[in-house]
């Protein structure tokens, strides 16, 4: 399986998302930067942590313009795995790939520290490897995580089990204490914890692997299925 | 366009504009015998930012030429961008403190902001890539003004501001608090890189005929006068001077960072240097200076930010994310090519010459014609005046006496919180530690550490300065303040490789601060000498007072180690019941500047605490071969608040572990003392045996699993708290002064 990492103008976890398909999964990845006009050939893409383009006017306001981001809404449209962690997240929301929006946490400071997840729904080809309801550690690096949606959405997103992961300790205040949710489809999740920094012990824990085992597991399985 | 007239040179000289700018009226003397004749305005510019203290060291290089700067693994030392140290297999690290004082005194997000910006290009100029960020801080007491508060707030918000979002993580530092800082915080960054052998790029404008190029942000007239500024006394009126404060643009230098990294595996770069303190000026006259050769460059060509800048501002502006390369004669495109992939320019404005003069033209006249060397190497050299102060006598004379204390239970709360000693996770919770995926001991351990990828090793490093042993006796506290850089770092499982040091200390013209400069690198130099960790590198800033009141000596000394195997890595939490506590030291009733003394008194007086360097060299080495013995399961060098405080530091964040303690002697002095070359250290039992034998060390107790921290002291039980009581206090303390 073939996983891209993209890499905007200020991306600064695009490292920690490679080693962790490479190192940690043995995985095919690469690196594609912003200008890149095609995804052909990839199987899942990645939209890691940072500041892209420094995240002036709104985080990941500028990025969804970049030439990339077509080819990301084409990726999505075919049904491939995307996953946007962190400023990646915020990315799909300003590109209109996850509805709700960003705010700044409210206690109005940047926070990193470790936070302890649920699993809401084991049923998706995010989470097919955790057990429904388990609490996992991710941690957490963000000054504006703050998830936001009008009620209408937060009823659809219920209604359709999109809510992926939520915050046993609430954060940033975060409605509902959502800290992770994906599209209708199924195959766009947009998170704000980094499940790429929890894939080492030697780094304090890899309750993340589950996460991408569960996008590689899913499709070996639709693949072995096909052939 | 509005036409600025500058003074004339006989304007300069007569109205004496000069010494607005900095210079006394010998050292302007001086500059006109260089040139033979008056200087202009640009030129008199360049000469008094250049022979500042900031740039030029004029005052404590007599001082400097004290410290040892080579050693076996030392591949660059002091003069570079930043300082080198081999840890074999073709990599080395690279590192560099430096302090941002002044201007986060006045704009305290800008001036923390912009002096991570600036200590990040020190090491990416070097061709490193940034892997952490450290700092040390020092504030008023925190509950002394709402000003304190702000101060204290802004910076660490600075600090994360950039780091964060340029992403490299800040993984350690450490923060002070004492009323001498309240009007002259301290902020120092220190920079750590990564780098193979072969990509090691030096500030060199080698090549006549080569060519200058710039890249990087535009520049502005932002910070003119910066490093002047930093080279004097704040006073009421320092608030003026805010537009010499810079403005940083964290995104812009990641761009930069990238952009750099990529240059210098193309080996059409010959040169290049950050453009910090001294921005255009320094970066050039050093490049040339150091190659011995000169640099004509055409302003007109400089990316400017705003219409109608003169040569003076250009040449003076301190904008930040700027870089000056020189490149192969003809080669320039490839340069061009690389940058232009990170939307940045990189625009030819200048050649390198033989004649050794930095020359400037501006709208087709020569502004300025000097001797490169005469700005970069020929600043005055002042020999200041020096006496022993009548406090350090006074200090001296005193005899060592334990502050009365009725309930140890309760100090032992009221220690931990005490801002200085309390846990700083307020702070280092804002900053993104974790970036890179490569810390492998995080914040709030003795030293971090962070892993090398694709390898077993690791980097531990710490910044450390206790200021108040040093503001008591500053030769010893030199001593001490390597000796805990170097004990954080054993602890932790590395060997100490070197340190690189910010010399933060008031106005050297007065000679009881400059006796306190010299003292103070005395002590450090023979710590470093007998620990083995030459000095590579670092700053100074002096005129650290404000309206008249110094702050206390306070070196800082940042330092590097290398743990040869991931399986060394140690960290200070009690790991599980039954393990057994030591000691390792001598405990002497010692509380000169300790954190009991400024409890019980509310000020510090008397001797700092002794410091024999053969026995601290001794006890680190010890605690290391047991660590790589594999026998250790924690270890915690003791500090400030004493073996108390280090147990239950040790105890912090378990989520059921105690300890049962007895300790011999005097119960203040037991518990409290701040004696030196002490470590905690625990062990598993059935290591008991070969531990011992490696390590002269006293069996002080057992971790339990009661979550209670019980101390008795001869006969009688003097603590009993219950962790979660002690993990509260320590918690909470910096939080609930900021309410």
């Amino acid at each position: 399986m073939k996983f891209a990492v993209i890499v905007f103008p200020g991306s600064n976890c695009d490292i920690d998302m490679y080693h962790a398909i490479k190192d940690e999964l043995g995985e095919e990845v690469e690196y594609v930067w912003h200008d890149a006009t095609s995804l052909e050939g990839f199987d899942a893409i990645l939209l890691p942590g940072g500041f892209s383009y420094g995240d002036y006017l709104r985080t990941g306001a500028i990025a969804r313009f970049s030439n990339v981001m077509k080819e990301v809404v084409k990726a999505a449209e075919a049904g491939k795995p995307i996953l946007g962690v962190c400023n990646g997240f915020q990315i799909l929301l300003e590109a209109g790939l996850l509805p709700g929006a960003m705010r700044r946490n409210t206690s109005l400071k940047f926070i990193c520290k470790n936070v302890e997840l649920r699993v809401e729904n084991n049923e998706t080809m995010f989470s097919g490897s955790y057990k429904q309801g388990e609490t996992i550690q991710i941690p957490v690096a963000h000054g504006e995580g703050n998830y936001y949606c009008d009620e209408e959405t937060l009823a659809r997103l219920k209604e359709n089990k999109q809510i992926v992961f939520t915050y046993t300790n609430n954060p940033n205040g975060s409605l509902e204490d959502i800290a992770g949710i994906m599209n209708e489809k199924g195959n766009v999740l947009g998170m704000m914890p980094h499940p790429e920094r929890a894939v080492d012990q030697l780094l304090g824990g890899a309750d993340g692997v589950k996460l991408f085992q569960s996008i590689v597991k899913q499709w070996r399985d639709s693949h072995v299925v096909k052939a | 366009m509005l036409l600025k007239l500058e003074p004339s040179p006989e304007q300069i000289k007569q109205e004496k504009i000069y010494s607005q700018m900095g210079l006394t009226d010998e050292e302007f003397q001086m500059v006109e015998d260089i040139l033979g004749r008056t200087p202009n305005y640009t030129e008199t510019g360049l000469f008094s930012v250049m022979w500042s203290e900031h740039c030029s060291y004029k005052n404590s290089k007599p001082v400097l030429r004290k410290f040892p700067t080579s050693g076996a693994h030392v591949l660059q030392g002091p003069g570079e961008g930043a300082g080198i140290v081999d840890i074999g297999d073709e990599q080395a690290v690279v590192f560099k403190i430096e302090s941002h004082n002044h201007p986060s005194a006045i704009e305290p997000y800008q001036g923390a902001a912009t002096g991570v910006g600036g200590i990040i290009r020190d090491v990416f100029s070097m061709g490193a890539r940034p892997i952490a960020l450290l700092n040390s801080l020092r504030f008023g007491e925190l509950d002394a003004s709402s000003r304190v508060q702000y101060l204290f707030k802004e910076v660490v918000a600075g600090i994360a501001g950039y780091g964060n979002c340029i992403g490299i993580p800040t993984v350690g530092g450490e923060i002070q608090f004492d009323a001498c800082y309240e009007g002259n915080p301290l902020v120092n960054a220190m920079c750590v890189g990564l780098i193979d052998h072969k990509d090691i790029k030096k500030g060199q404008a080698h090549g006549v005929g080569n060519t200058v190029m710039y890249i990087g942000a535009k520049t502005g007239r932002d910070g003119i006068h910066g490093a002047t500024f930093a080279s004097e006394e704040l006073t009421e009126s320092s608030d003026e001077k805010r537009p010499a404060v810079q403005v940083g643009d964290p995104f812009m230098e990641k761009l930069l960072l990238e952009a750099c990294l990529e240059l210098v595996k193309c080996d059409a770069l010959v040169g290049i240097q950050d453009m910090g303190a001294a921005g255009l000026t320094s970066s050039s006259a050093e490049m040339a200076s150091k190659a011995g050769s000169g640099i004509e460059m055409n302003l007109d060509l400089v990316p400017q930010r705003e219409k109608g800048m003169t040569a003076y501002e250009m040449m003076l502006s301190e904008s930040q994310e700027r870089m000056l390369i020189v490149v192969e004669k003809g080669r320039e495109q490839e340069i061009v090519d690389i940058v232009s992939k990170y939307d940045l320019d990189a625009v030819a404005i200048g050649v390198v010459t033989d004649d050794k003069m930095l020359r400037l033209v501006h709208n087709g006249e020569v502004v300025a014609n000097v001797p490169a060397d005469a700005l970069a190497e020929e600043a005055p050299v002042y020999h200041k005046p020096s006496s022993e102060p009548a406090y350090f006598r006074e200090f001296q004379a005193m005899e060592n006496t334990v502050p009365e204390v009725t309930d140890h239970n309760e100090t032992l709360v009221n220690l931990l919180k005490q801002a200085t000693i309390a846990s700083k996770e307020w702070v280092y919770n804002q900053y993104d530690y974790m970036v890179r995926t490569s810390t492998v001991v995080a914040p709030g351990s003795d030293a971090a550490v962070v892993r090398i990828r694709g390898t077993r090793k690791a980097l531990a490093m710490t910044t450390d300065c206790n200021s108040r042993y040093l503001y008591l006796d500053p030769e010893t506290g030199g001593k001490i303040a390597v000796a805990e850089a170097a004990r954080n770092i054993v602890a932790s499982g590395g060997v100490p490789l070197a340190i690189t040091d910010c010399l933060n200390f008031g106005n050297p013209e007065k000679p009881e601060i400059f006796w306190q400069i010299e003292k103070s690198v005395d002590g450090m130099s023979e710590a470093c000498n007998v620990l083995s960790t030459p000095v590579i590198g670092g700053n100074v800033s002096l005129y650290n007072e404000r309206s008249g009141t110094a702050v206390y000596p306070t070196p800082v000394v940042g330092m590097v180690g290398l743990i040869e195997d991931i399986d060394h890595i140690t960290t200070q939490s009690f790991k599980a019941a039954g393990d057994l506590i030591y000691l390792i030291g001598e405990t002497k009733p010692e509380f000169g500047g300790s954190e009991l003394q400024k409890l019980t008194n509310n000020n510090i007086f008397g001797k700092a605490p002794e410091l024999n360097l053969e026995v601290e060299e001794k006890a680190q080495k010890q605690v290391l071969s047991a660590i790589r013995a594999g026998v250790v399961a924690s270890a915690h060098d003791v500090s400030e608040g004493g073996v108390a405080v280090a147990l239950a530091e040790s105890l912090m964040g378990s989520e059921n572990l105690g300890a049962n303690v007895t300790l011999q002697g005097e119960a203040t002095t037991a518990l409290f003392s701040e004696s030196q070359s002490r470590f905690v250290l625990t062990v598993k039992k059935e290591n008991q045996a070969q531990f011992e034998s490696l390590v002269d060390a006293t069996y002080i107790g057992t971790v339990t699993d009661s979550s209670v921290l019980k101390i008795t002291c001869g006969e009688e039980l003097v603590v009993s708290q219950p962790v979660s009581t002690l993990e509260k206090a320590w918690k909470g303390a910096i939080p609930c002064l900021l309410s």
